[in-house]
């Protein structure tokens, strides 16, 4: 007689064969068998939250620096409710994540029960795809299926709702899991077709302007050395997308920067000067594009990507190629290495002479002052006091920009940011997803003091498990990008950007049992930095009164080409 | 211009809003929509009529087809195809010569008569969409229409090509 288990065992059982080391979840009366079943058992370990919608977000923390899937548990109705911004967040980047959430006894479902919602509807638009699982016997499959599909392809965030019945610890079944997952309506294309891929490489290496254009997908999908050795057999110049960072390493010499609204001048201006650009798991998003009607005319746009709606949805792409990025790019490099053609150095020469002049126009160049902290410049010295090698997470504003611009990242899951929804409150707790996976590394969340508040509950969770992040908030006492915006189309008028009633962050980290440290000036910010990174037992969150009146630059002129852009106040390019 | 697209999917609770939530999120309009299983239980065959050119019917087939109930999905408007919808019209039919001309005219159309009340007849057309427009129009001209359902479009292939599983 095989063993028995009951529904919840079946789930704890599937997720450790799963290879789940971490889950992150809050408990409720729909998932309490479920939660009675972790208790039993070493494997995983649960990482309780004060928010579900952390949860979500330490789990995305953790599956970006890792590759590995997250895992949040929710009960049902306001627990699973809480998990959707977090969901949304996965899935406009794509990461790989599994939510279990509870849900009424099936007897009830459909009878507004006490705690119910369809979360699988609520959830519906922002999912890669979601299970009812109404079969307590059908729990690993499920599971395997959840995670299968979490991880493949594209990645993206998975729901699967468990009934309160079928966790029911009296009723008990056998533990059968597939041997392989099989779906008949599902297979990620891996191999680019040869025909396009000659297609691609003739345009390669026939371009006198060549631009490679990667994005989030390099990161995803593990081929950063990959892409840095194609690029170097090309000698071409490579700009990332914001998502993309670390894709190739920030102090690479054919690194043009970050492109798209705040990104650098030289890589704005490659792009729109460029004859092809080889587009990399990007997907051309309007934060990179611009105006789409004046985008980069003169180029021939070969565009890679595993997922066939990318390509051709904003910017037609003329040799498409999907495929999953490993397989494509081993198969360029070899195709490129194998061809007859030969990049035509003399022409690109004179095109890394013009980026060179473009670079030294040096657009990240900023007023340095005496008596104010300039926000840039905290970002400079983090660079240092960590030899760039923390992993970053930043909120949404203008202290991501300032990250993604002045930090240099080496390596890819490096910077954990939320770039497709813009979720503020992202980057505590993503930062202590990423905590979770590497104790001993540096983890810094740079935020801001609107931010910051928006999941800063999650200071309980850090003293609980010892998730000692940085906290770096760059306070300037106002929505800092939404005051800019308002600085620069909205004549100054400044509704609802600026923060009345801040806390004493000092005395609230401190309150939670962690370090806090106030920089008012710019000649405490070395000492204050060094002294933060000195501490490594406990949190420290490090609040730096910045110049509130900083804008980001350079930035996109609204509506113009990729390559109009303001270079300062007033200031066109 | 009007497409007819035929949907492969998982018989399955749920998926069938998955495809509509897609056409609702992404702005694309619906005119009909019709589903059904198939031989094979286990698969729905879905047919929608939308508005696109062929940029936007690319986006909307590109989308069905990721999600991962899908297993296949045709536009079947520039390949050879039948299409056909059911209508059911009751019309008024209170004097023998509005009798007399509804039923010339269903006669005219190929339809049938399918009811009869007092003061009515309730007609059925199978047809394309366009000519069950026409119909609609003569049936307007000889009498007054009381109640109309359409079943919406549904396409096969022509010849031995098959949309299977």
């Amino acid at each position: 007689m095989n063993e028995q288990f009951n529904g919840s065992e079946l789930v704890v059982k599937a997720l450790t064969e799963l290879d789940v080391d971490y889950i992150f979840g809050y408990p409720g009366g729909s998932v309490l068998d479920l939660y009675d079943a972790l208790f039993a058992q070493d494997d995983i370990e649960h990482i309780l939250v004060r928010h579900e919608q952390a949860a979500t977000h330490m789990a995305d923390g953790y599956a970006r620096s890792t590759g590995k899937t997250g895992v949040v548990l929710a009960t049902s109705g306001p627990g699973a409710t809480n998990c959707v911004t977090g969901i949304a967040t996965a899935y406009m980047d794509s990461i790989p994540m599994v939510v279990l959430s509870g849900q009424v006894p099936s007897n009830l479902i459909g009878d507004d029960a006490f705690q119910e919602t369809d979360i699988v509807g609520c959830s519906r638009p922002i999912v890669k795809h979601s299970f009812n699982c109404r079969d307590a016997q059908q729990i690993p499959t499920v599971l395997a299926k959840a995670f299968y599909l979490a991880s493949s392809g594209r990645p993206g965030p998975v729901v699967v709702e468990l009934p309160k019945d079928i966790l029911n610890p009296q009723l008990k079944y056998t533990y059968e899991m597939p041997a392989r997952i099989d779906m008949r309506t599902y297979s990620p294309s891996s191999k680019g077709h040869s025909r396009q891929i000659k297609k691609a490489v003739d345009a390669i290496l026939g371009a006198k302007r060549l631009v490679v254009y990667s994005g989030g997908g390099i990161i995803l999908s593990n081929t950063s050395e990959q892409l840095t050795e194609l690029v170097e057999t090309l000698n071409a110049p490579i700009t990332n997308t914001l998502m993309g960072l670390g894709g190739i390493s920030g102090t690479h010499p054919n690194f043009v920067g970050m492109l798209g609204m705040h990104g650098s001048l030289e890589a704005n201006k490659a792009m729109a000067n460029a004859d092809v650009i080889l587009a990399l798991g990007a997907r051309f998003d309007d934060r990179v594009t611009n105006n789409v009607k004046k985008f980069c005319p003169d180029a021939t746009i070969v565009h890679v990507d595993v997922d066939p709606t990318s390509i051709s949805k904003t910017i037609q792409a003329h040799i498409p190629v999907v495929g999953s990025l490993e397989t494509v790019l081993s198969q360029l490099q070899s195709a490129i290495e194998k061809s007859a053609l030969r990049i035509d150095r003399a022409a690109q020469e004179s095109w890394w002479q013009q980026i060179t002049a473009w670079r030294e126009q040096r657009c990240l160049a900023y007023d340095v002052q005496s008596n104010v902290i300039k926000p840039q410049t905290v970002i400079e010295k983090l660079y240092k006091v960590t030899q760039g090698n923390a992993y970053v997470s930043s909120d949404v504003g203008q202290h991501q920009m300032f990250a993604a611009q002045y930090y240099p990242f080496k390596n890819p899951r490096q910077w954990i940011n939320s770039g497709g929804l813009g979720t503020m409150g992202f980057g505590l707790p993503a930062a202590m997803g990423v905590k979770v996976a590497y104790p001993d590394a540096d983890v810094v969340c740079v935020t801001g003091d609107g931010s910051i508040q928006m999941n800063i509950q999650e200071l309980s969770t850090c003293l609980q498990y010892g998730l000692n992040v940085k906290i770096v908030s760059l306070n300037n006492r106002s929505l800092g990008m939404v005051r800019q915006w308002q600085d620069m189309m909205y004549g100054g008028r400044h509704s609802s950007s600026y923060m009345e009633s801040l806390p004493d962050f000092v005395a609230l980290a401190e309150s939670y049992g962690h370090v806090g440290i106030r920089v008012d000036h710019p000649d405490e910010l070395d000492d204050a930095l060094d002294r933060a990174f000195s501490i490594t037992d406990r949190l420290v969150f490090l609040d730096i009164r910045v110049d509130e009146n900083e804008h980001v630059y350079p930035m996109q002129i609204k509506l113009g080409a990729i390559d109009d852009m303001w270079l300062k106040k007033g200031v066109k390019a | 211009m009007r497409r007819i697209l035929s949907i492969l999917l998982e018989n399955e609770p749920g998926a069938l809003s998955r495809i509509v939530g897609l056409f609702s999120q992404r702005a694309y309009n619906i005119d009909s929509l019709t589903v059904g299983t198939t031989d094979d239980t286990t698969l729905s065959r879905i047919t929608i009529t939308t508005q696109g050119d062929d940029r936007v019917v690319e986006q909307i087939t590109k989308q069905v087809n990721k999600l991962v109930d899908v297993l296949k999905i045709i536009d079947l408007t520039d390949s050879s195809h039948i299409e056909r919808e059911l209508l059911l019209a009751k019309v008024f039919a209170g004097n023998e010569q509005t009798r007399a001309s509804v039923t010339r005219v269903t006669d005219v159309f190929g339809g049938t008569i399918l009811d009869m009340g007092k003061r009515s007849y309730t007609v059925q057309l199978a047809s394309s969409s366009d000519k069950i427009a026409s119909f609609l129009d003569m049936l307007r001209h000889e009498s007054d229409i009381i109640e109309v359902v359409r079943s919406g479009t549904v396409g096969i292939g022509r010849g031995d090509k098959a949309l299977k599983g």
